[in-house]
C-alpha cells in the first residue's frame, strides 16, 4: 500500500484476476457425523466451480470451511498456494453471497457496500468513489439510500454481490444465491453473475442443489455425496460420462435398465436385457459379469416400428409434444418405465401402441454394477 | 361449516363480528379506568391539599417538597440507584445475551430456564437470601476473610453497594427477557457476513449486534430502572434505615406520619422523575434501533 504507481491505478479487473484455491485432504466432523471426508479440490484462477449435491452432502460445510467459519479436523486450504487455515474469517479476504443475502438491515444500500471498506480503514473519499462504482456496476445507483427491506429479492442479491466484491476478494463464494429468487428472475441473475465474474476474472465457488443452475453457471462441477466429491468435471463430461450411478442419476434425466453383464472385450460390453435382447454397448470400465444397470439418457433411445437386432419391444405411454420434440414414456414387458425424446418428424405414435426401442446410433450409455445390495 | 350449523341459533355473544376491536378491550379498559386512572387522579388531587387533615386546597405540600434540598438529594439518590442497577445488569447481562445468541437451541432453553428461575421465587425471599449472603458472617465475607483479601469483614448490608449487588440479581431477568428475545432473532449470517467483509469481532459487536439488539436492550433497561427505583422491599431490607429513597419516604409519610397530602406529593414526584428518565432511555433505544424497525 506504500507504493502507488504513477500510471492510472490498477482497475478492479486487474487486481481480482488470477487467484487459485486448493483444498487438500479436508476433513470436518461434527461429533459422530462426518461432514467432509478427505476432500481434495483445485479451483483454477478465473473459473466458476459448482459444488452440487443433495442437502447434507457437505457442500455448504466445504464453503464455510473455505470462508473460515468452520474449523477443519484435517487437511488444508490454500489460496494462491498459501495456507490460510490459521487466518480468522476477517483476514481471509474471501467474499460471500449468502442464500438469504444477510444484508445489514439497519444500514442503507450504500452503507452495506461500504461496510468492508470501512472495516479495512480505507479513506473516506476512496470509499465513496468505490461504492458509487460498485453500485453503478450492479445498476443500483438510484437505490443507494434505501434500506434492504425496501428492495426486491433481485435487488437485494445485487447489493449482496456488490458488498462482497467491494473488498476485492480473492475468491467469491456463492451459497445457493439463486434459491430465494423466483424462476424468471433466477435466470437473469445467473446471467448477471456470470457476466460480472467473466468481466472481473473472478474465481468463484457456487454451492447449489439445482443441477440446471450448476450446468448453466459453472465451468466445472463437483458432484458431492456423503462428504466426498463423487465426480469432478465439466458439465458435458458429467452428463456424457458419469463415473458413478449417483452422478448419472443426479445430473440430467436418466433411464435405468436392469440387465445382465455377460462379458467385455475391446471396450465393448455384451449385456442381456430381462426379455432376452442382447445388446453391445461401449464401456471403458465394464463392471464384472453379473447383474448390472444400464443408464440411458432419453435422447439416446430411438423408436422403431419393426424389430431388429438390439431392439426390444415396448408399449408406448403418454406423449408430451414440446414443439419440435416429443417426450415419450414407454414400458418394457417387465414393467420398467422409460422416458425418451424423439424429434417430431412424422405423426405422433398412439398411446398403447407396440413399438421397438433401440439405442441411437453412436449413443454411449453408461454401465454400472447393479447396486441393489448396497444402494441406500 | 356455515351449512352444517345453519339451523343453530346465531351466536348471541356478538363475537362473530365485533364492530370494533375497542369492544374487546373494554373490560380491561374499564378496570384500568376504575383502578388506575381514577386513583391516580385522586392522588394528584390529594397532593394539592394544604394541610394533613385535608380541609383546604393549597400549594403548601409542593412548596415544602420542592424548596428542601434534602428532597432533591433523595430524588437524585433514587434515580442514581436505578441507573447503577441498570449499568450493573447491562454489564453482566449483555455478555450472557451474547453467549445465548451463539448457543445451540438446547443450551438456549437451559439458559432461558436459569434466567427465568429467579422470577419463580418471591422478591421477599430473594431479598432475605441476600442478607444471608452479604451479612457479616455471610458467604461473601467468609470468602474474603478466608482468602485473606481483607482483615475485617466487609460492610455490605445497609450500604448502597450491597443494595446494587442484590438489585442486580433481582432485576436481571427483567433485563434479559426482552434482550434475549431480540438477540435470538438476529440472523447469525450477519455475523459471518461482517467477518467475511474484514470486520474484527469488536467491530461486529458495535456495528451489527449492538444496533440490532438496541430495542431489546432499551426495553430491558426500562424495566430494570422502573423496578429498581421503586423496589421498596429491597431498598428497606438491604439498604436499611440509613439509606433513604423516595418509596421509603412515601411509606413513612403515609403510614407512620399519616400525612397523606405530603405522601401523595412525593409519590407524584417519584412518578415524574422516573418517567423522565424512562423517556430518555426509550428515546435512546428508538434512535439506535429505529433505523432498523422504523
Amino acid at each position: 500500500m506504500l507504493f502507488r504507481p504513477t500510471s492510472p491505478a490498477p482497475t478492479a479487473q486487474a487486481s481480482l484476476r488470477g487467484h487459485t484455491l486448493d483444498v487438500l485432504g479436508l476433513g470436518v466432523r461434527y461429533g459422530a457425523f462426518t461432514a467432509l471426508d478427505d476432500v481434495d479440490l483445485s479451483v483454477r484462477a478465473g473459473e466458476v466451480l459448482a459444488l452440487l449435491g443433495p442437502s447434507g452432502c457437505g457442500k455448504t460445510t466445504l464453503l464455510r470451511t473455505v470462508a473460515g467459519f468452520v474449523r477443519q479436523n484435517a487437511g488444508r486450504v490454500l489460496i494462491d498456494g498459501t495456507a490460510i487455515d490459521d487466518l480468522p474469517p476477517n483476514r481471509r479476504r474471501v467474499g460471500i453471497v449468502f442464500q438469504n443475502y444477510a444484508l445489514f438491515p439497519h444500514m442503507s444500500v450504500a452503507e452495506n457496500v461500504a461496510y468492508g471498506l470501512k472495516a479495512r480503514g480505507e479513506a473516506k473519499p476512496r470509499i465513496a468513489a468505490r461504492v458509487a462504482e460498485l453500485l453503478e456496476m450492479v445498476q443500483l445507483g438510484p437505490m443507494r439510500d434505501r434500506r434492504p427491506a425496501q428492495l426486491s429479492g433481485g435487488q437485494q442479491q445485487r447489493v449482496a454481490l456488490a458488498r462482497a466484491l467491494a473488498i476485492e476478494p480473492s475468491i467469491l463464494l456463492l451459497d445457493e444465491p439463486f434459491a430465494a429468487l423466483d424462476r424468471s428472475l433466477r435466470l437473469d441473475m445467473q446471467i448477471e453473475i456470470k457476466r460480472l465474474q467473466r468481466q472481473l476474472g473472478l474465481t468463484a465457488i457456487l454451492v447449489t442443489h439445482d443441477q440446471d443452475e450448476a450446468m448453466s453457471v459453472a465451468d466445472r462441477i463437483a458432484v458431492m455425496r456423503r462428504g466426498r466429491i463423487e465426480q469432478l468435471g465439466t458439465p458435458v463430461e458429467l452428463y456424457d460420462r458419469p463415473r458413478t450411478l449417483f452422478v448419472a442419476g443426479f445430473i440430467g434425466t436418466t433411464n435405468r435398465l436392469p440387465c445382465l453383464m455377460e462379458g467385455a472385450a475391446e471396450g465393448m460390453a455384451a449385456i442381456r436385457l430381462p426379455d432376452g435382447t442382447a445388446l453391445r454397448v461401449p464401456a471403458e470400465a465394464p463392471p464384472p459379469p453379473g447383474p448390472a444397470l444400464l443408464t440411458v439418457r432419453p435422447e439416446q433411445l430411438v423408436l422403431r416400428d419393426e424389430g431388429a437386432p438390439g431392439a426390444f419391444p415396448v408399449e408406448l405411454g403418454l406423449a408430451l409434444p414440446l414443439g419440435g420434440q416429443v417426450i415419450r414414456e414407454a414400458r418394457l414387458p417387465d414393467g420398467t418405465t422409460l422416458r425418451l425424446t424423439e424429434p417430431r418428424l412424422g405423426p405422433i405414435r398412439d398411446l398403447g401402441a407396440r413399438a421397438f426401442c433401440a439405442l441411437a446410433p453412436g449413443a454411449r450409455p453408461a454401465l454400472f454394477p447393479n447396486p441393489l445390495s448396497e444402494e441406500d | 361449516m356455515g351449512v352444517a350449523i345453519a339451523a343453530a341459533p346465531a351466536p348471541s355473544l356478538g363475537l362473530s363480528a365485533p364492530r370494533s376491536p375497542w369492544a374487546l378491550a373494554a373490560p380491561l379498559g374499564l378496570a384500568y379506568a376504575a383502578f388506575f386512572v381514577a386513583p391516580l387522579l385522586m392522588l394528584i388531587a390529594v397532593s394539592f391539599y394544604a394541610d394533613e387533615r385535608m380541609t383546604r386546597f393549597g400549594l403548601e405540600q409542593w412548596q415544602r417538597f420542592l424548596f428542601d434540598a434534602f428532597h432533591w438529594k433523595v430524588i437524585a439518590d433514587t434515580l442514581l440507584l436505578g441507573l447503577k442497577a441498570v449499568a450493573a445488569t447491562v454489564v453482566l447481562g449483555f455478555p450472557l445475551a451474547l453467549v445465548y445468541r451463539a448457543a445451540s437451541p438446547a443450551w438456549q432453553r437451559v439458559l432461558l430456564f436459569i434466567v427465568v428461575m429467579p422470577l419463580l421465587t418471591s422478591v421477599v425471599v430473594r431479598t432475605f437470601a441476600w442478607i444471608v449472603i452479604l451479612g457479616r458472617e455471610g458467604v461473601v465475607n467468609q470468602l474474603v476473610l478466608g482468602l485473606g483479601l481483607a482483615a475485617e469483614p466487609l460492610r455490605l448490608l445497609q450500604t448502597e453497594l450491597g443494595l446494587v449487588i442484590s438489585l442486580t440479581q433481582i432485576e436481571m431477568p427483567l433485563l434479559l427477557l426482552p434482550l434475549l428475545s431480540v438477540m435470538s432473532r438476529i440472523d447469525p449470517n450477519l455475523m459471518d457476513a461482517s467477518a467475511s467483509l474484514g470486520a474484527s469481532p469488536w467491530r461486529t459487536l458495535f456495528r451489527v449486534i449492538l444496533p440490532l439488539a438496541a430495542p431489546g436492550l432499551a426495553a430491558g433497561c426500562l424495566l430494570v430502572f422502573a423496578s429498581a427505583t421503586t423496589a421498596f422491599i429491597s431498598q428497606s431490607v438491604i439498604g436499611g434505615g440509613r439509606l433513604v429513597y423516595l418509596p421509603a419516604m412515601i411509606w413513612q409519610q403515609a403510614m407512620v406520619a399519616a400525612h397523606w397530602p405530603f405522601a401523595a406529593t412525593i409519590a407524584i414526584a417519584l412518578l415524574l422523575s422516573v418517567s423522565a428518565v424512562l423517556a430518555v432511555i426509550a428515546h435512546a433505544g428508538r434512535v439506535a434501533g429505529g433505523r432498523v424497525h422504523g
